[in-house]
């Protein structure tokens, strides 16, 4: 397949075999990870910079570790510690730091859109890291290699996505890419946290979770976005983890060979028990290896060849 | 485009027998042998070559596929390089390999092979084995074992062609 994006975005824009293109290049870039030397020359002389306006633990260590295994020199910017806090413009910084000759710039923002204005204005490579409640493209794309790895396939999987759906762009990413393939969606969640239509896009709501999970193949739990306001649509958090909280009970409702996932950071003992999480049907931990060999993959294909 | 036959079907198989018996003369037999085949023709000589070795030496040597795309020292210049697998089920530290790739040209895929073996670990040695060495050597690189050698121009292309992947057995040269 010929790949000629500049920038990863979303998800939504992609094809399905370019989301399979990804995830077939990631299969070769996962042993890299699992060596004694772990690194190779692929983008020697390449420079990355991820620019954070949100906090993150997993997606930018994630990407620097995956820049790195390459080869690529990273440079991480936090608006904290940035001239944000002395008042500069997004376009501006973004302006700065393309002076500065980078390949590509990773960007995590509150503000839907933030990626897309500025592939529009600069010319590195730009990857969005999550932009509000819009996308958060390598999230899902790991998401569905994960799925694809424990199951051995993405078609004909039924999928429990679970929680706060209407501020949660790792639901979106996942939506948009999973209703590309022949999958069965099921979200639920407290009726004030799915947002209307959501139909349209192509999945069931099912308000109780019970029936949500019902022979589902793969449960997506997500958490209550504090950040984004969350907390205020619904009435307490012990409710609603009494109600939404994935439990053992939910889990054996499921397949026998369910599988559970949780983009992280995850909030124990809300939407998810001990038990479920450290259980033996969790990938949660398979999710955040797989996805440094996914961004190995957006790195490779977006900065490796010939623009 | 005209085309000629460089080997047919019996000289290719009768050239892999004389390079396997060569790498066993070298080594004075097979111990500590494995054999590397590079993406994606070298593969399939290589495995002619494991086959060979058992009917003559009664064992199996381990065989590993090398794909070199990510340390080719123009993939900033190429469009889009599909990265393939590396599977290479064995410990190399201490082994003598044997690496086995397809036409032999200017010694860029070998140095990438040979960087990419290295960071696996530390071999004993490496040997290369190839079908066709075509010469126009870019780097300090030569064969320790080569089916034919044939000085083409640089206009001319020689193809492997094997049964496994292309139907036939034939090394060919276009563009004459």
């Amino acid at each position: 397949m010929k790949w000629d994006r500049k920038d990863l975005l979303g998800i939504q824009e992609l094809s399905k075999e370019e989301i399979l293109f990804i995830l077939d290049t990631a299969e070769s870039f996962k042993d890299i990870s699992k060596r004694e030397i772990k690194k190779v020359p692929t983008l020697r002389g390449k420079t990355v910079i991820t620019l954070f306006y949100e906090p993150s633990t997993r997606t930018r260590t994630s990407f620097e570790i995956a820049a790195k295994r390459l080869s690529a020199d990273t440079i991480n910017i936090s608006a904290s510690t940035s001239s944000y806090v002395k008042g500069e413009t997004l376009k501006d910084t973004a302006k700065n730091l393309e002076s500065m000759k980078p390949d590509a710039i990773v960007i995590r923002h509150s503000m839907p859109g933030a990626p897309h204005m500025l592939s529009k204005i600069i010319d590195s490579s730009v990857i969005n890291g999550g932009d509000g409640a819009h996308e958060h493209p390598t999230q899902a794309l790991l998401d569905l290699f994960t799925m694809r790895e424990k199951k051995g396939k993405i078609d004909g999987l039924k999928v429990a996505i679970i929680g706060d759906l209407s501020h949660s762009r790792v639901a979106r990413s996942n939506i948009f890419a999973l209703t590309k393939f022949k999958t069965e969606i099921v979200c639920s969640g407290p009726p004030t946290m799915i947002p209307p239509h959501l139909e349209d896009l192509g999945v069931k709501v099912e308000y109780d979770i019970n029936k949500a999970v019902l022979d589902a193949d793969v449960i997506m739990m997500l958490r209550i976005q504090k950040e984004r306001g969350g907390v205020s649509y619904i009435p307490s958090i012990k409710e609603y983890s009494t109600i939404y909280g994935l439990r053992k009970e939910h889990v054996e409702k499921a397949k026998n060979d369910v599988i559970i996932m949780h983009p992280g950071p995850m909030n124990r003992g809300v939407e998810i028990t001990d038990e479920v999480a450290d259980g033996p049907y969790s990938v949660i931990f398979d999710q955040v290896e797989n996805g440094v060999a996914v961004r190995m993959a957006i790195l490779f294909l977006l900065i490796g060849g010939e623009a | 485009m005209k085309s000629k036959v460089l080997l047919d079907k019996n000289a290719l198989l009768r050239t892999i027998n004389r390079i396997t018996h060569e790498i066993l003369e070298k080594n004075q037999g097979c111990s500590n042998l494995s054999l590397i085949g590079i993406r994606t023709r070298g593969i399939y000589l290589a495995r002619r070559i494991q086959k060979n070795i058992k009917q003559i030496e009664k064992v199996d040597l381990p065989l590993g596929i090398l794909d070199i795309t990510m340390y080719r020292d123009d993939i900033s210049k190429l469009k889009t390089a599909e990265i393939k697998k590396t599977e290479i089920p064995f410990d190399v530290n201490n082994m003598t390999i044997i690496l086995i790739d397809d036409v032999m040209h200017t010694g860029r895929t070998t140095r990438a092979a040979i960087d990419a073996i290295m960071d696996l670990g530390r071999p004993k040695k490496i040997q290369l084995a190839v079908l066709v060495d075509r010469g126009n050597r870019e780097l300090p690189i030569h064969p320790d074992y080569a089916g034919i050698h044939y000085t083409a121009n640089p206009e001319e292309e020689v193809l492997v062609r094997l049964k496994e992947v292309d139907g036939k057995d034939e090394v060919i040269i276009t563009g004459t």
